[in-house]
């Protein structure tokens, strides 16, 4: 039995995250957590995230979860999701400007097209620009369940593992050695996102 | 390929029962919602939107308990609305599995209550739900009504659409109900929701009136609409979320299948 670590710092849904885990992973141990001690100690980590980019920087601050974090998206499996994924980066136009983790370089975008819709909300299709084992079982251009009104502009492209569009190409997945983040949520993408989140809790 | 647009049945849940005829005469019962909801799943819906028509705080306990139970087997967005007054209302439902809260009537009575839910929850997860009424004809305007469509605000509902969404702490999505077909199967107010869906620059989910499944492309083609609401037609077997996203794609529309 592994334990997987949900790192709860008290924003959003994280709920959902677990349910969707323990579905695919009843034998192993999904926890949410804010203590250090407990990521640190864990086999993989998932790190979701909602609502504005600023707030969970001070949620994460005054959690004292920003090492720990940095450390466990090195050192073990990590999966970031949704604000999971924006917020690994460098910086954000949200919030009038927000420093990020800087895990990633890059920076964090408003989707400017004044004919979208925003947020981006819905099942849009993920192609895949790269093989990946978590892409395993799962059709390229299959669609996941999105929301979101800010998109991530990657510096380094090599770590680019997953493309949306919606007015233009925008980065859905990325990975980078033990890494991996979306942009939508496999929590609440059915079948297709169950499988991705059955493949991370499997990923050696 | 892009955003495909959703189909999301609609369930009146009263003390964790889906029932069917909300307003307050004939109540049918449709089934247990956790069967039901498994079965809109399978089906292919894109989402599944709870209203909730318990009127005692035991029911509402019921209803949390039902959305955990269908969380814990459903992994498709999940919606409650009803009777969601403050902040905790918004909290309990989250902890149980919901991902989005739909407000209606409490944000009339209180219209900074909108902001200060998207503050604190994040505006994807607030849905501001309008119930509206046609007031003139030619050129038309519709009206804010509450109490299941008896009493008038005198707001203006494009006006309020605009409002509630506006800015970086409103709505992330309006639920636009048209209080006149609601339950007709006369098929949606497409003025209403053209109107609504160029006003706004968020999501739009046509409510109303859904008898057929061409009226869910018309809400889409001719309406705007982002994602289309649908109650009685899939309770009763009568067509299946499948059929009716076969008959979407059939008129051009982009749907996940």
């Amino acid at each position: 039995m592994q334990t997987i670590a949900i790192v709860d710092y008290g924003m959003g849904n994280v709920r959902s995250v677990q349910k969707a885990l323990e579905f695919v992973a009843p034998n192993d141990h999904c926890v949410l957590t804010n203590d250090s001690q407990i990521i640190n100690d864990s086999d993989r980590v998932v790190f979701p995230g909602q609502g504005a980019m600023g707030a969970c920087m001070e949620a994460l601050q005054e959690n004292n979860l920003i090492e720990v974090i940095k450390v466990a998206s090195k050192e073990k499996p990590f999966l970031g999701i949704c604000l999971g994924l924006q917020l690994l980066f460098d910086h954000s136009e949200e919030n009038n400007g927000t420093d990020g983790l800087s895990i990633i370089p890059g920076e964090v975008l408003k989707f400017k097209n004044n004919e979208l819709k925003i947020p981006h909300m819905g099942w849009n299709e993920v192609r895949q620009i790269r093989n990946h084992p978590l892409w395993n079982n799962i059709d390229d251009n299959s669609r996941f369940y999105s929301v979101h009104s800010y998109f991530v502009k990657e510096i380094d492209s090599s770590c680019v593992t997953g493309t949306t569009n919606y007015g233009e190409n925008f980065t859905s997945a990325i990975a980078k050695d033990k890494l991996f983040a979306v942009q939508f949520h496999p929590e609440k993408s059915q079948n297709d996102g169950l499988q991705l989140l059955k493949n991370f809790t499997n990923w050696a | 390929m892009s955003l495909a647009k959703r189909i999301i049945p609609c369930l009146d849940v009263r003390d964790g029962r889906v029932v069917k005829g909300v307003q307050f005469v004939g109540i049918k019962d449709a089934g247990d919602p956790i069967e039901v909801a498994k079965r809109y799943d399978n089906e292919g819906a894109d989402e599944i939107t709870f209203l909730d028509i318990t009127a005692s705080h035991e029911g509402r306990d019921t209803t949390a308990h039902m959305v955990e139970k269908i969380a814990e087997q459903v992994f498709i967005p999940l919606t409650v609305g009803g009777g969601i007054r403050k902040a905790e209302d918004v909290r309990a439902m989250l902890n149980a599995g919901a991902d989005k809260i739909a407000v209606n009537s409490a944000a009339i009575f209180n219209p900074k209550l909108i902001n200060e839910l998207s503050k604190r929850f994040g505006s994807q997860c607030i849905v501001i739900a309008i119930d509206a009424k046609r007031v003139v004809d030619n050129p038309p305007k519709w009206e804010i009504y509450t109490h299941g469509g008896r009493k008038p605000t005198g707001i203006d509902a494009i006006e309020w659409a605009v409002k509630m969404t506006e800015g970086d702490c409103g709505a992330g999505e309006v639920l636009l109900t048209s209080m006149d077909r609601d339950g007709t199967k006369d098929g949606f107010d497409i003025a209403l929701t053209r109107a609504v869906s160029d006003a706004v620059d968020v999501p739009v989910i046509a409510s109303g009136g859904v008898g057929n499944l061409s009226h869910l492309s018309a809400g889409v083609l001719e309406g705007g609409a982002d994602a289309v609401l649908a109650a009685s037609i899939f309770h009763f077997g009568e067509y299946t979320v499948s059929e009716a996203k076969k008959s979407m794609q059939e008129n051009g529309i982009e749907v996940r299948l």
